[in-house]
């Protein structure tokens, strides 16, 4: 708000532009139907239509459902997707069931990537240069099985968009550990018992700082809670030929022991903690880092979930300080290596 | 048709799994009572007309507001705001400035000759209203949509009670006062000035009417006793400011003293420094804290150079001088004294001190009740005389020209249903949308927008209106700091967070609905829903 002064007179002036819900809800009756996101469109494709079996408030089915539905409007309608095995193949495709309404294969488990390649070289051959293709798995078939097909993918830079659906375990088989597991968190596999509780630190990967050392056009990651911010980088991604990767973090109620309700509401935790970098890069380099509106210490991100319960004390009280706090310096690494609370960065 | 091998069904779609059937609580859509609306003594539906404000449609925000109150641009210059003062918004950055987007509302109207909507032909009951203020003329235009006659008696040569002869034209210009109620006037209510009611009885005998609502005020300043001398010069406020609107104003020296500790005390010392007073002092036996006026008028008489006295009462008055004794606040907040005196120099005092209502009208009515100098009416504003309702000033009540209208409003409700011989029910309050309700991540950040106020040498010497309005541009940045509290604004969340595709949108105006066949009852909806419009409920077995 700008104000000058003049002899006790006060005149303001302040830009009209200014529509009530800012840019942070899925639409806006003020604003023209061209700045909503594609969410707010009742003619969206509803890439994964109703009736689909993934549990109450599953992060997985919303996200591939924005993913879809934003690059089905980029590309004109004109996409195929390559799922791997895990949740979002099998809560969408029960014999004789589906609930995808566009072309869609399911390969294996570890093999998304190449058949995606290989998807792209047929129309290639055929001259469809128009269709394009995305390959989507869980984050158990991109970091871990996957990553040998995903790393020949980056390296060929073959064009295709591959997706994860980060919910930082094996979900569909009963919430084993995975190489994109948090620290700290209780697993089937990493149990919440000893003197470091749950997952180990100081292991598991970062696909998307991998995936930038690749060298490949078009990095990026996003949560389900910003939709701007990810419809943006689908539309981006599709802008680029050759091979783009982007990760976006979709909480799971049934593995992280968490309300159904506030799925949207973790994963904007995530990001305004630090824990989870909303970035973009391109060429191999960060361009474009999302900044922390309200900044919140690590502990409300994790106070949400069960699979973080044994480091608190039944008051909700942080019990383990000492593995908060180190979760705390990994959020505060973020922040200081994106300029997470730098105005300038949007 | 042959299938391939191992495949025995035919491919289906999934809408065939109704996962309805999973629920255990169901979404709801429901319209929560924003705060704003509920503190409203006028019953206005705030954020109701700041809806249509939001999209620039103006007219019909105002035709909105002018459903609960006929006076918006007066409000929008006088009102004390207790809507603001509960609004949501002053927890995330400050309250929405509602008072100035009602003022825009209003003034728009009178530029642009925007009137009401014709009132029924008069076919009901034939109902006289004593007294031509915001209370008389707020229930003349809520007696007219309804159907009824109504006549006005006012003593005065002019109507607008208070309004006109209270508040000065520094803080309510009078054409802006005569535009509004020109326009009720205009929807056939019968005004008769200069007719004074001595009689009510008779009056309501003779005249024929069905029913009287009794709005006189408090026109009667309270007076204190004095020890003075014989050229000692003390006046009170109401008839200072009363006689503002005459043709020469009264001289009252340079140096004023002002004696009282409410608005009435602060207009009459901001109007004495209009009138070429150097030193306007108010002097009170209480402290600022408990001083009923309120904060704004002191911070406005502050900056005009009016000055303030505090814990002193006025002991003797003479020609040129007065004495004052200080005084502690008692254990109990009252003030004693001390026995400390010091002198003060003064050529006119100006007794601040309350008004009173003149009763004498309702002599030879028993059944009304009389207490604390005030009528005592029942909820519906009905006094213990059938067919007599009585509000604003002369009811105990808040003595504010809002509380006035809403009063009007109200008797107009009331009075339709004793003349039709039915009890009005009262509307069905919805449930508080507090902040709790409220998922403040979606809103952007946007400080108020501060209204121009005039220079301050023009503040002391003209009766120039103070306080500036805002135009088109910020009246509409103002309007869009709404949050909706608990009133869905079709943001498109719900619609667009359902992870099952479950929220099904209407189209404009007509908002969404659930399609239950396929809601898991998730929550999600209800928890990122920005203003609080969704409750979850326990699925019926
Ligand atoms: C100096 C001053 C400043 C104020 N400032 C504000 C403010 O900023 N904001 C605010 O909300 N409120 C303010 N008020 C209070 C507000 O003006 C009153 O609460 C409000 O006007 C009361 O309305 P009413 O209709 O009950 O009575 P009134 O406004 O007093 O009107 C009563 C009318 O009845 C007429 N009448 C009386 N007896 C008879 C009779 N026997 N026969 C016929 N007619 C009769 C009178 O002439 C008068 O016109 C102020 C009051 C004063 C005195
Ligand atoms: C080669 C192979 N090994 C194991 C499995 C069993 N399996 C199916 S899905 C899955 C885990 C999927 O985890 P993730 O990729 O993270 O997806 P999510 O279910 O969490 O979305 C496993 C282990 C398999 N289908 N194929
Ligand atoms: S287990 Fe998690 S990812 Fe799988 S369907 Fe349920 S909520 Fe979605
Ligand atoms: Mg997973």
């Amino acid at each position: 708000m700008s104000k000058a002064k003049t002899d006790g007179a006060i005149t303001t002036t302040q830009p009209v532009k200014f529509y009530q819900v800012g840019s942070f809800a899925v639409g806006n009756r003020l604003v023209d139907p061209s700045l909503r996101t594609v969410q707010a469109d009742a003619a969206r494709t509803n890439a994964i239509t109703s009736g689909h079996r993934a549990c109450q408030g599953c992060g997985e089915a919303l996200g591939a459902r924005y993913v879809l539905d934003a690059a089905m409007r980029a590309t004109g309608g004109k996409l195929v997707a390559v799922n791997a095995t895990g949740c979002l193949e099998v809560f969408t495709t029960p014999y004789p069931e589906t609930s995808w309404q566009l072309p869609w294969l399911h390969s294996l488990f570890g093999n998304a990537a190449s058949v995606a390649t290989g998807v792209a070289a047929a129309l290639e051959v055929q001259g469809r240069n128009d269709v394009r293709v995305i390959a989507q798995a869980g984050d158990g078939g991109t970091v871990d099985i996957g990553f040998g097909c995903l790393s020949g993918m980056f390296e060929r830079n073959d064009d295709v968009l591959f997706v994860c659906y980060d919910n930082e375990a094996y979900m569909n088989t009963g919430v084993q550990r995975s190489g994109a597991t948090p620290p700290a968190a209780r697993t089937a596999t990493t149990e919440a018992v000893g003197r470091e509780p749950g997952n180990p630190f100081d292991q598991g990967k970062n696909l998307p700082r991998l995936a930038m050392a690749h060298g490949i056009r078009y990095v990026a990651t996003a949560t389900v809670a910003d939709l701007h911010d990810l419809e943006a980088k689908v539309e981006r991604a599709m802008d680029f030929r050759g091979a783009r990767y982007l990760h976006l973090l979709v909480p799971c109620p049934l593995g992280w022991s968490s309300a159904p309700a506030d799925t949207i509401r973790i994963a904007r935790l995530a990001k305004e903690s630090g824990l989870f970098p909303v970035f973009e890069a391109v060429d191999g380099e960060v361009t474009a880092a999302s900044g922390i509106r309200r900044l919140v210490p690590v502990e409300e991100y994790l106070r949400l979930q069960g699979r973080f319960r044994h480091l608190f004390d039944s008051s909700g009280a942080v019990a383990k300080t000492d593995i908060v706090a180190r979760l705390q310096k990994l959020a505060d690494a973020n922040i200081e290596r994106f300029g997470l609370l730098q105005p300038e960065v949007t | 048709m042959e299938k391939p091998f191992a495949i025995t069904l035919d491919v289906g779609s999934s809408l065939a799994n109704k996962t309805g059937s999973w629920r255990v609580e169901r979404p709801v859509y429901i319209d929560r009572l924003p705060p704003c609306n509920d503190a409203c003594p006028a019953g206005e539906n705030v954020q109701g007309w700041l809806y249509y404000a939001e999209a620039g449609e103006y007219e019909q925000a105002w035709r909105q507001l002018v459903q609960d109150n006929p006076f918006p641009a007066v409000m929008g210059r006088v009102c004390y705001r207790p809507c603001e003062t509960v609004c949501n918004r002053a927890q995330l950055d400050e309250a929405v400035g509602i008072n100035a987007v009602e003022r825009f509302l209003g003034d728009q109207a009178i530029e642009h000759g925007w009137s009401f909507e014709a009132a029924p032909p008069s076919s009901g009951g034939r109902v006289l209203v004593v007294g031509a203020g915001p209370a008389g003329l707020s229930t003349a235009y809520h007696l007219r949509r309804l159907g009824h006659a109504v006549v006005i008696y006012e003593t005065g040569a002019t109507p607008g009670g208070m309004m006109r002869f209270g508040i000065p034209k520094y803080r309510l210009p009078r054409d802006v006062l005569d535009a509004e109620v020109e326009r009720i006037c205009a929807l056939g209510v019968e005004l008769h000035l200069n007719r004074k009611v001595t009689d009510l009885p008779a009056t309501m005998r003779d005249d024929g009417f069905d029913a009287v609502f009794l709005a006189v005020g408090a026109q009667l300043a309270k007076r204190a006793y004095l020890p003075a001398g014989d050229s000692a010069h003390i006046l009170d406020a109401v008839s200072l400011l009363h006689s503002m609107e005459g043709a020469s104003p009264p001289r009252l020296g340079r140096r004023v003293v002002v004696y009282g500790g409410g608005d009435t005390a602060m207009d009459a010392a901001r109007t004495a420094r209009r009138l070429g007073a150097t030193d306007a002092v108010v002097v009170y036996r209480r402290t600022r804290e408990r001083m009923p006026a309120h904060d704004v008028e002191v911070e406005e008489a502050t900056d005009e150079g009016v000055l303030m006295k505090w814990l002193s009462t006025i002991t003797e008055v003479d020609e040129g001088q007065i004495l004052l004794e200080q005084m502690v606040l008692d254990d109990k907040g009252f003030p004693q004294p001390t026995g400390r005196f010091e002198k003060l120099d003064a050529d006119c005092v100006v007794l601040a001190l309350g008004e009173e209502s003149d009763l004498s009208l309702l002599t030879g009515m028993d059944d009304v009740e009389i207490a604390d100098g005030v009528v005592q009416v029942g909820p519906d504003l009905m006094t213990g005389h059938p067919g007599l309702f009585a509000g604003g000033d002369v009811v105990p009540a808040e003595r504010t020209a809002t509380n006035a209208i809403g009063n009007g409003k109200r008797a107009a409700r009331t009075i339709d249903g004793w003349l039709r011989g039915e009890t009005p029910r009262e509307p069905a309050r919805h449930e508080l949308a507090g902040f709790e309700h409220l998922n403040t991540w979606y809103y952007a950040d946007a400080p108020k927008t501060e209204r121009p106020r005039l220079e301050l040498v023009r503040r002391t010497s003209t009766f120039d209106e103070v306080v500036g309005g805002l135009d088109e541009t910020n009246a509409l940045f103002e309007a869009r700091r709404c949050l909706s509290c608990g009133n869905c604004f079709e943001c498109d969340n719900c619609f667009g967070v359902c992870p099952d595709n479950a929220v099904v949108k209407l189209g404009p105006g007509k908002r969404y609905e659930f399609d239950y066949d396929y809601c898991k009852g998730c929550g999600i909806c209800m928890v990122e829903c920005p203003c609080g419009a969704i409750v979850m409920e326990p699925e019926r077995a």
